[in-house]
C-alpha cells in the first residue's frame, strides 16, 4: 500500500510558495483581461465616440429651391452623409420640406416628436399627422393635437449656389442634437 | 453470466468513460411529491420545449438569412418563395416565438399561484425573471430581424424612448443603433444578440434553473393551510417525498412528454394554417405611407403610449420598468413565507387577474387603434346621402368643406372615419352654434384648431352642415340666454335682469 497520498499534505513552506504563484498568476491574468479591454470597450463604444466630435453631422443637398414651390410642404429625400456598404436603402431618408416664402424655409424631421413614426402631410386640413399613437403638428411644425411634447423636428438649413442644403445625419430622436437645435423654438410661427 | 447485446455492451463502453449514466438516471428517478404529476406542472417542460424547437429552426433559417440592411429584406423573400419549405420554417419560428412567449407567461403566473417563488426556491424565481426578460428580449430582436418597415419604425420607437434617458440618451441611442441613424449596422447588431448573446445567456440561465429544479425538488401540491417556515420547510418537504414520494419517471414526465409534443404539433398546426409573418413592405425610410405596428406582444405597451398623458409618459417609461422588474425580483423575498396555496391568496389572484385585464385592454384596444386618425377615411368614403337630405346650399356647401378638409381623418360620420375625435352623427345635439364655431377655430380638448386653415366663409358652411347633425325628433342645442337676449333686445332694448341669466350660460 502507498504509504503517501498522492497529493502530499502541503507544508506551510509549500503553501506560501505555491500560494504566490497562483496570486500572482491571477494578478498577470487581471492585467492582460485590463490590457485587452481597452481596445474592446473602445470598441463596442465606437458608435459613441465618433458622433461626439460631430462627425456624423453635415451639410446635405435637397435639391434646387424652385423645385419647391412657394406656400407648399413637399416631401424631399436625401442620402444619410455617414453611409455603410450595408445599410442599402435605410441610408436614405425624407423629410418634409415647406417653402415660406423666398428663401424662408422649414425643414421638419418625418419623425413625429412622440416616438419617431413617419408624419404624413395633409394640404387640406394643412396637418401632419401621425400614424401611430395620433399626434398632429399645424403647417408650420408646432404641435396641435396628440401625445407629443413638442413641435416636429427641424433641421438647420442653408441656401448655397440656388440649392437648399440640410445639417442631417443623426436620426431625430428628443435625445439627438437636432431636438437640441430646435428645442427653444416658438409655437405657431406662421 | 448472461451475455450482453452489442448494444449494451457499446452503452456499457461509453459508459465507463463517461460515466453520466448514474447521474442522468438519478435525475430522471429523483423523488417528487405525489400529487405534483399534474396537468399544471408541464408548463416549464414545454417552455424548454419550444426553445428547443425556436434553437432548431433558428439554425436553419440563419442557413440562408443574410444579416445585412440592403439584402435581409430579400433574403426573407426568398425564404418564403423560392426555397422549398423556407416559408413552413419561417413560420415554425415565427409561431414558435408566439408560442414561447405565451408559455412562459402562463409557467410563471402558475408558479407564482402556487407559491412555488417561496423558501427555499427563491433563486429559480429570480433565474425565471431573468428567463422572462430574455425571451421578451428575443422576441423584439426577432422582430427586427425580419427587417421590413414595422422592423423599421419599431427601432425608431425604441431608439425615441431610448433617448428620453437624462444625459445618456443620446450616447445610448447610438450605442442601440450601432450608428447615427437606423442602418445596417442597427440590423448587424441586433443579429448578434438574437443569435449569439441572448440563447447563449438564455441556455446558461435555463440550465441553472432546471439545475435547482433537480436540486431543491418541485414545488408540492399547495395545500390551504400548510404553511412555509424557513425552520421547518425543507425536513417537511423531505418526508413528503419519502412517505408519499413517486419517481419523476415516469410518473410525472409522461404527461411532461404528452404537453410537449401537444405544443409542437400545435405550433406546426399554426405554421400551416397561418402562414409566416411578413414581411411587410422593404425597409426604405423614404417610403413613408406606412402605419407601424408591434407585434402581439407589445401591442399593448403601443396603446399604452398612446392613453398615457403626454407628461406622465417619459417618468412612466423610464421608471415603469425599473419598478416592475424590480417588484418580481424582491418578491421572493417580500413573501419568503406562508401560505402558498392561492385559495388563501387573494390579493396574488387579484393582482393576476387585475395585470391580465390591463394588458388584455390595452391589446384589444391597440387591435383597432381608436386614437390614431384614419389616414384616408375622406378620399375613400364621401358625406353619407341621409345627411344632406333636403339641405340647404349652404349646408351642402358645409358637406363638402367637411369632406375636402379631412375631417373624417379623426370623426366618423355613419360609423365610417377615425375614432380619434366623437362621432359627429348627433353633434348638433351636444353643441350649440357658437361651440360648434368656437371648436373648429380654436380646437381644443385634443382637437387641432383650424382657424388658420378655413375662410370664415367656410368655417360658416361647415357649422352649418355640422348644426344638421342631429337625430330626427331630438331638436339641436340651443344656447337660451343667446335667444332670450336677442328677443329682449327686439322688444324694447331693456337689459333683461342678470338673475335671469346667471346659471344658463354652458
Amino acid at each position: 500500500m502507498a504509504t503517501k497520498p498522492a497529493f502530499a499534505p502541503p507544508t506551510d513552506a509549500a503553501i506560501s510558495r505555491r500560494g504566490f504563484l497562483m496570486k500572482l498568476g491571477i494578478l498577470l491574468n487581471a492585467v492582460a483581461a485590463s490590457l485587452v479591454a481597452v481596445p474592446v470597450v473602445g470598441f463596442l463604444l465606437s458608435s459613441i465616440t465618433r458622433g461626439r466630435a460631430n462627425g456624423y453631422l453635415s451639410w446635405v443637398p435637397l435639391g434646387k429651391v424652385s423645385e419647391f414651390p412657394e406656400g407648399e410642404t413637399r416631401l424631399a429625400t436625401f442620402q444619410n452623409p455617414y453611409v455603410m456598404p450595408t445599410d442599402g436603402k435605410t441610408a436614405d431618408t425624407a423629410c418634409w420640406v415647406r417653402r415660406i416664402a423666398g428663401e424662408q424655409f422649414q425643414v421638419f424631421a418625418v419623425n413625429c416628436a412622440h416616438l419617431g413614426c413617419p408624419v404624413r402631410w395633409f394640404p387640406q386640413s394643412a396637418l401632419f399627422m401621425c400614424p401611430c399613437h395620433g399626434g398632429a403638428y399645424y403647417r408650420d411644425g408646432s404641435r396641435a393635437s396628440g401625445p407629443p411634447e413638442r413641435g416636429l423636428f427641424e433641421y438647420p438649413y442653408k441656401i448655397e449656389n440656388g440649392l437648399i442644403t440640410i445639417q442631417a445625419g443623426e436620426l431625430p430622436t428628443p435625445g439627438a442634437a437636432i431636438a437640441d437645435l430646435t428645442a427653444g423654438k416658438k409655437p405657431c410661427v406662421s | 453470466m448472461r451475455i450482453m447485446s452489442p448494444l449494451a455492451k457499446i452503452g456499457t463502453w461509453f459508459d465507463r468513460r463517461l460515466q453520466l449514466a448514474a447521474p442522468i438516471r438519478e435525475a430522471a428517478e429523483h423523488p417528487i411529491p405525489r400529487n405534483t404529476s399534474s396537468w399544471w406542472y408541464v408548463f416549464g417542460s414545454a417552455a424548454l420545449t419550444v426553445f428547443i424547437l425556436q434553437i432548431v429552426t433558428g439554425i436553419l433559417l440563419a442557413l440562408v438569412y443574410v444579416p445585412s440592411g440592403a439584402e435581409a429584406w430579400s433574403s426573407l423573400q426568398a425564404l418564403n418563395h423560392d426555397i422549398t419549405l423556407g416559408w413552413f420554417i419561417r413560420a415554425m419560428h415565427g409561431w414558435g416565438s408566439n408560442f414561447m412567449v405565451a408559455i412562459v407567461l402562463i409557467h410563471m403566473v402558475q408558479v407564482f399561484l402556487f407559491g412555488a417563488y417561496k423558501f427555499p426556491r427563491e433563486l429559480t424565481w429570480i433565474i425565471g425573471v431573468f428567463l422572462l426578460l430574455m425571451t421578451l428580449g428575443m422576441a423584439f430582436s426577432g422582430q427586427v430581424l425580419r427587417f421590413d418597415q414595422d422592423a423599421y419604425w419599431g427601432l425608431g420607437i425604441g431608439a425615441s424612448i431610448a433617448s428620453r434617458v437624462p444625459i445618456l440618451g443620446s450616447a445610448i441611442v447610438k450605442l442601440m443603433l450601432g450608428g447615427p441613424i437606423i442602418a445596417g449596422a442597427t440590423l448587424s447588431r441586433f443579429f448578434a444578440l438574437h443569435v449569439f448573446v441572448i440563447p447563449g445567456l438564455l441556455i446558461g440561465f435555463v440550465g441553472l434553473h432546471v439545475l435547482m429544479v433537480l436540486k431543491l425538488g418541485i414545488n408540492e401540491w399547495p395545500m390551504p393551510g400548510r404553511i412555509v417556515k424557513r425552520a421547518t420547510y425543507v425536513s417537511e418537504y423531505h418526508e413528503l417525498t419519502q412517505k408519499d414520494g413517486v419517481p419523476f419517471f415516469s410518473y410525472g414526465a409522461w404527461k411532461d412528454m404528452f404537453f410537449a409534443a401537444f405544443i409542437i404539433l400545435a405550433v406546426a398546426a399554426c405554421a400551416l394554417y397561418f402562414g409566416p409573418f411578413g414581411p411587410s413592405g422593404r425597409p426604405d425610410p423614404t417610403i413613408i405611407q406606412t402605419v407601424p405596428k408591434p407585434d402581439y406582444f407589445f401591442l399593448w405597451l403601443y396603446a399604452l403610449l398612446s392613453l398615457l398623458p403626454p407628461s406622465l409618459e417619459t417618468p412612466v417609461l423610464l421608471v415603469g420598468p425599473v419598478l416592475a422588474i424590480a417588484g418580481l425580483l424582491l418578491l421572493p423575498f417580500l413573501s419568503g413565507e406562508g401560505e402558498k396555496s392561492w385559495k388563501r391568496r387573494p390579493i396574488a389572484v387579484l393582482t393576476v387577474l387585475l395585470i391580465a385585464i390591463t394588458l388584455g385592454t390595452f391589446t384589444h384596444l391597440a387591435g383597432y387603434t381608436p386614437w390614431s386618425p384614419h389616414m384616408n377615411a375622406w378620399i375613400s368614403d364621401p358625406v353619407p346621402d341621409r345627411y344632406i337630405h333636403h339641405s340647404t346650399a349652404l349646408e351642402r356647401q358645409g358637406a363638402l368643406v367637411f369632406q375636402v378638409k379631412q375631417c373624417r381623418n379623426c370623426h366618423s360620420l355613419g360609423e365610417i372615419g377615425g375614432q380619434r375625435g366623437p362621432a359627429l352623427d348627433s353633434v348638433a345635439v351636444r353643441l350649440t352654434q357658437d361651440q360648434l364655431i368656437r371648436q373648429v377655430i380654436q380646437g381644443g380638448g385634443n382637437m387641432p384648431a383650424y382657424g388658420k386653415n378655413l375662410s370664415p366663409a367656410e368655417t360658416t358652411a361647415l357649422v352649418a352642415f355640422l348644426e344638421t347633425l342631429h337625430p330626427n325628433g331630438e331638436p339641436p342645442a340651443r344656447d337660451a340666454s343667446r335667444d332670450l337676449a336677442l328677443s329682449d333686445e327686439n322688444q324694447s332694448g331693456v337689459k333683461p335682469p342678470g338673475v335671469r341669466l346667471s346659471g344658463m350660460k354652458p
